[in-house]
């Protein structure tokens, strides 16, 4: 038997406290915890669950800035009329993510600690070697079943694919995370894999995510999430976008443009290279086809994975098209 | 609405509980508020958990097993082993076949398959026993393993499978129009809600096994001879069943294993299998490869067929997945060819997922007359009418009833099939392109004998017992039926006990056969006991109709009166009564009267006794017609179906509403089948790595449209009692064709390999 210790935690300096023990992880929802020590990936040595701490779960929306408590329940900001005003992206990329069953039980700050679907990853009996698991053991999904791995941020550590839709609009308008001491960029609070696959974000002992911050913009009033998945519902992302979009005056040039990818790297992945590319540049088919194919010039495929490359740019360019039409 | 159903509209809600009737599923009540009680949900004294360990490895030996750890966690009773576990007898197969082996061990020390049962574990607890099984230390020796349908040789022919008439290679090479193509479906999982599993008691030489179950007295059978006692001795129970599909008809390794457990312990044993077990101790439906060689005349009549199949099965097992079923009876041919070979490769011996055989070779012949379609210009549809079979071609004998014409014609209008472009890519909304494509189904009418009891009570209530099943496709509401309209009474005043092998025996609920089997074994005990209740009124001194000048009585709505109304009229409780009896019980069976006990037995607990379905003058099979929109996506390659309208031929429906229900849950297991559905194999581990319900996709809610059904049967006496046909799996036969038809139409893509993913489009 693998015992735990639970602690439940009043507040958020408790917690803090409490998350500096050694083998301590927190638990809010427990959608990804509860998941991932059933099948033996996930053995914490006590369980902190902060689900009880008051005045975490608030959603503070105003056009210059959203502010999302981590005990926020992912339906909860779907739903919010706020939210779809000012980040419409951001309620999209909630409403296709998971279950409605597991939206309902999920936290803002803990889908932002989700972790891989990597089959290999998942099943530690059948395939003791994974870099995330066992630093230095290798990685059984390089050769294997790849269908569903990263063309982005690839090492040859790991190739799984971070699974999350939220985070990819949040990477797209320069949300920051809350830790207390620190507030990081999104985009840098999550980690590619490169030689140290087993760090995935850049959270320490004794940090623990508060809140999300969005700063307001024309870009995300003006947002959509776009996600192509093999089903219609609880799925993750072939490939999706998270893309928003400010024009000039004259209503065809681009003055501002935003797109992170999701279902094709290792992180939410901001395509810094399809933004400059069409900065400036007249909302046409031809031009946002033949920038969006910028997104993939680094990407590497391991086989099953090819056909990643060639869906994502076509994702993004369609995610931009539609915002275009709707004036 | 049937031929059945126009006879008596317009009729009164009595009309509701008869057979023939829409009524609800009188189960439903105990399904929704939790009332009915799964196998799993026994709670028994003194239970125990035991909790399988797999192998990791898909071929090679079995080195040595460290069981120290597990041994001595706490809470741990027995840590089972080849070289621990009870010897058990070998139990014959689902023909009656004696086994050559003597003995029988479920934990194996040779491995064929990744996943295969090497020992066990059994504590206080689940939780106990799930962390000491981790804990169980597995050597190995470990050999190349074939991983699938790719790796082998062309394989084992399998002569019985052999069809042929006519010079089949000589008139395609000579046939003015050709087609020819190689159709592959993967290996599919079942995927029940209910996981496998069961619970096992002793009670001295007696055995209870608590086990969802689609053939209690097979399997009661298999462990009545693992264990060297009576058959009687054993009792299985499974009134409640979450789903089987065809994978619960078997006494299975694992079941073998916690019975032997219980025994050794001396304490009733659960076991579940756990979601990535349910993918490997149990097989799904085996990975196909077909060749489907079409030659026609310039008219599109059809000239040759040649047809070349190959199904995976296992190391240590035989499964063949019959893939010239359909090819040989669905269209008119005078030169016929079709083979099969089986290939070995290390997995679990495959099974029986819907329509085993008709699924996937419907696909073949399906998709292939789609090609030659579009190969001479001629509508898909008008296709199947020029090369349409008015008898059966391969048994040249009658259909007992084919409404595939009717079927056809039915779903075209309903789906407005005149209105199709017919030029692949030439129908498009935005980004979408739009294709319609249509395919034919059918499944053979599994016939067999059967038995059930009726039973008369003081209070006027009914009870009827079988040990058939119901997995939910409605088995206690239409036995409930064919008993109230048989014996004239309410429906509510039948109770209908089923899932107990103590009960009336009953052969296996597989291949759409238990609706037929089981309404006429009803119809025939329930008329067995309205002829004694009406003897015993008029003949008994007691009775009020004593001395009528009647040779019979009526009853109706649970009254018992006069033939002409003209006399006294009593509910039947009061005639029970009077008579002084408890009740009247009474067995009817459909067994042939020169039947052996032993033949008997054999007819309940083996397949071996099934009646052909070309026995006599007739040729007996279910058919439909799928019609499918689907929307595909120019730069994604996604595919959705927005559209399914299907025109079946089940004969009569002896409840419609259920009919329907189980028509779509066909169709349904046929859009995943289509579009999402692949056991995935890691070719260096042999390993499934899909094998969970996140990973292994089935369609959910917003994947599947409105599907519309429409009956076209009509009461085929040649097929059952009562004239229905088979129901259950027809509705998944012909679907994935009529999508990937659907896909060509809308992409100018043929893909032959499903499922249709969207890498394939893009």
């Amino acid at each position: 038997m693998r015992d735990f210790s639970y602690l439940r935690v009043d507040s958020v300096e408790a917690a803090r406290n409490a998350a500096a023990l050694p083998g301590a992880m927190l638990l809010a929802g427990g959608t990804t915890l509860i998941d991932l020590a059933k099948c033996g990936v996930a053995e914490p040595a006590t369980v902190i669950d902060i689900s009880y701490i008051e005045g975490l779960n608030a959603i503070d929306v105003t056009a210059d800035r959203a502010v999302i408590g981590a005990l926020a329940k992912m339906s909860h900001v779907a739903d919010n009329a706020e939210v779809k005003s000012h980040f419409p992206a951001v309620s999209e990329a909630l409403w296709q993510a998971a279950s409605a069953q597991l939206r309902n039980m999920a936290t803002i700050g803990g889908n932002l600690m989700q972790r891989t679907r990597c089959p290999y990853f998942r099943d530690p009996q059948n395939f003791p070697a994974c870099n995330k698991r066992e630093p230095g053991s290798g990685c059984s999904a390089i050769g294997g079943v790849t269908r569903g791995h990263a063309v982005l941020g690839t090492s040859e550590a790991c190739i799984a694919t971070y699974p999350g839709d939220l985070a990819i609009a949040l990477v797209a308008f320069d949300a920051e995370v809350d830790l207390g001491e620190r507030k990081l960029k999104v985009e840098d609070f999550f980690l590619a894999p490169g030689a140290t696959a087993e760090r995935e974000h850049d959270i320490r002992p004794g940090e623990v995510i508060t809140a999300i911050e969005i700063p307001g913009s024309a870009a995300a009033r003006r947002s959509t999430y776009l996600k192509v998945r093999d089903r219609q519902s609880y799925e993750f992302a072939a490939a999706s976008a998270a893309v928003g979009l400010e024009l000039e005056g004259d209503g065809r040039t681009i003055r501002d443009i935003r797109v992170a990818v999701g279902g094709v790297a290792t992180k939410p992945w901001r395509a810094r290279e399809v933004e400059d590319a069409l900065k400036g540049k007249p909302l046409d088919e031809a031009t946002v086809r033949k920038a969006s194919e910028l997104a993939m010039e680094s990407a590497v495929d391991h086989g099953a994975n090819h056909y990643k490359i060639a869906l994502a740019p076509r994702v993004i360019a369609r995610a931009i098209l539609q915002l275009g039409e709707t004036a | 609405m049937t031929a059945h159903d126009m006879k008596h509209a317009g009729s009164d809600s009595a009309r509701l509980e008869a057979v023939g009737g829409r009524l609800s599923r009188v189960d439903g009540p105990a399904k929704i508020t939790g009332a009915a009680r799964y196998a799993f949900e026994q709670q028994l004294e003194g239970l125990t958990h035991a909790v399988l360990v797999g192998t990791t490895i898909a071929a090679g030996k079995v080195t040595g097993i460290d069981t120290r750890a597990a041994e001595t966690a706490p809470g741990v009773l027995a840590v089972l082993t080849p070289d621990t576990i009870m010897e058990l007898n070998s139990a014959s197969d689902w023909f009656g076949r004696q086994p050559s082996e003597e003995t029988y061990c479920p934990l194996v020390r040779e491995v064929t398959f990744s996943g295969q049962h090497i020992a066990a574990v059994v504590a206080e607890t689940l939780e106990q026993a799930v962390a000491a099984a981790a804990l169980v230390k597995v050597g190995y020796d470990e050999t190349p393993a074939i991983v699938d349908l790719s790796d082998g040789s062309d394989g084992i022919p399998v002569d019985a499978m052999t069809k042929e008439w006519g010079d089949a290679e000589a008139a395609f090479a000579e046939a003015p129009v050709r087609v020819c193509a190689s159709y592959n479906t993967p290996r599919e999982f079942q995927a029940a809600m209910e996981p496998h599993g069961l619970i096992a008691r002793w009670e001295g030489d007696e055995l209870t096994i608590w086990e969802p179950s689609q053939w209690l007295d097979g399997m009661a059978r298999t462990y009545a001879e693992w264990f060297g006692v009576p058959f009687e001795n054993v009792r299985l129970v499974s009134p409640y069943i979450g789903g089987g599909f065809g994978s619960k008809a078997l006494a299975l390794a694992h079941s073998a294993v916690a019975a032997a457990a219980a025994k050794m312990l001396g304490r009733p044993v659960k076991l579940v299998l756990n979601r990535p077990q349910n993918f490997t101790s149990y097989g799904g439906r085996a990975a196909t490869r077909q060749t489907v060689a079409i030659g026609a005349d310039k008219a599109g009549r059809i000239q040759s067929i040649v047809h070349r199949g190959v199904n995976e099965t296992a190391v240590d097992g035989m499964w063949v997945e019959p893939l010239g079923s359909v090819t040989s009876i669905m269209y008119a041919t005078p030169n016929f060819s079709s083979k099969q070979n089986v290939v070995r490769v290390n997995t679990v011996v495959p099974g029986a997922k819907r329509a085993p055989g008709e699924n996937p070779s419907a696909f073949g012949i399906e998709c292939a007359i789609d090609e030659l379609a579009y190969e001479l210009g001629i509508d898909p549809l008008e296709m199947r009418l020029i090369n349409y079979a008015e008898q059966d071609p391969h048994a040249k004998k009658a259909w007992s009833t084919r409404q595939l014409r009717e079927a056809f014609a039915a779903g075209a209008e309903a789906f407005g099939w005149a209105r199709r472009s017919r030029e692949p890519r030439s129908m498009r909304d935005g980004h979408q392109l739009i294709g319609w494509g249509v395919a034919a189904g059918t499944y053979p009418v599994r016939r067999a004998y059967g038995e059930a009891v009726v039973k008369l009570l003081a209070d006027g209530s009914v009870e009827v017992e079988s040990s058939s099943i119901d997995m939910g496709q409605g088995t206690y509401t239409i036995l409930a039926q064919t008993a109230a309209e048989t014996l004239g009474v309410p429906v509510e005043k039948v109770s209908v006990r089923l899932g107990d092998s103590h009960f009336a025996r009953a052969g296996v609920t597989g291949g759409s056969r238990l609706a037929g089997v089981m309404t006429g074994a009803v119809y025939k005990a329930a008329g067995q006991a309205l002829d004694e209740l009406i003897g015993l009124a008029l003949s008994d001194p007691r009775s009020p109709f004593h001395g009528l000048q009647a040779n019979t009585l009526q009853v109706k709505g649970g009254r018992i009166a006069a033939p002409r109304g003209d006399g006294p009229e009593f509910s039947i409780a009061e005639l029970m009564s009077t008579l002084g009896r408890e009740k009247i019980e009474a067995k009817g069976d459909t067994v042939p009267a020169s039947f052996t006990p032993e033949q008997r037995y054999n007819n309940y607990t083996t397949i071996a006794m099934a009646l052909p379905h070309t026995e006599g003058e007739h040729s007996r099979h279910s058919w439909c017609a799928h019609f499918v929109e689907v929307r595909v996506d120019e730069d994604f390659g996604t595919v959705r179906v927005s559209r399914v309208v299907s025109a079946l031929d089940s004969g009569r429906l002896y409840n419609p509403k259920l009919a329907e229900s189980q028509w779509k849950g066909g169709i349904v297991m046929g859009i995943g089948q289509a579009l999402l559905e692949e056991g995935i194999v890691d070719r260096r581990h042999g390993r499934i790595v899909n094998g969970n319900l996140a990973d292994y996709m089935l369609p959910t809610n917003a994947d599947i449209p409105d599907i519309q059904t429409i009956s076209v049967g009509i009461p085929d006496p040649h097929s059952s009692a009562l004239g229905g046909k088979g129901v259950g799996e027809l509705g998944i036969v012909g679907v994935a064709p009529a999508i990937a038809n659907a896909v060509f139409h809308a992409t100018g893509k043929r893909v032959r390999d499903l499922p249709i993913t969207l890498e394939k489009l893009i």
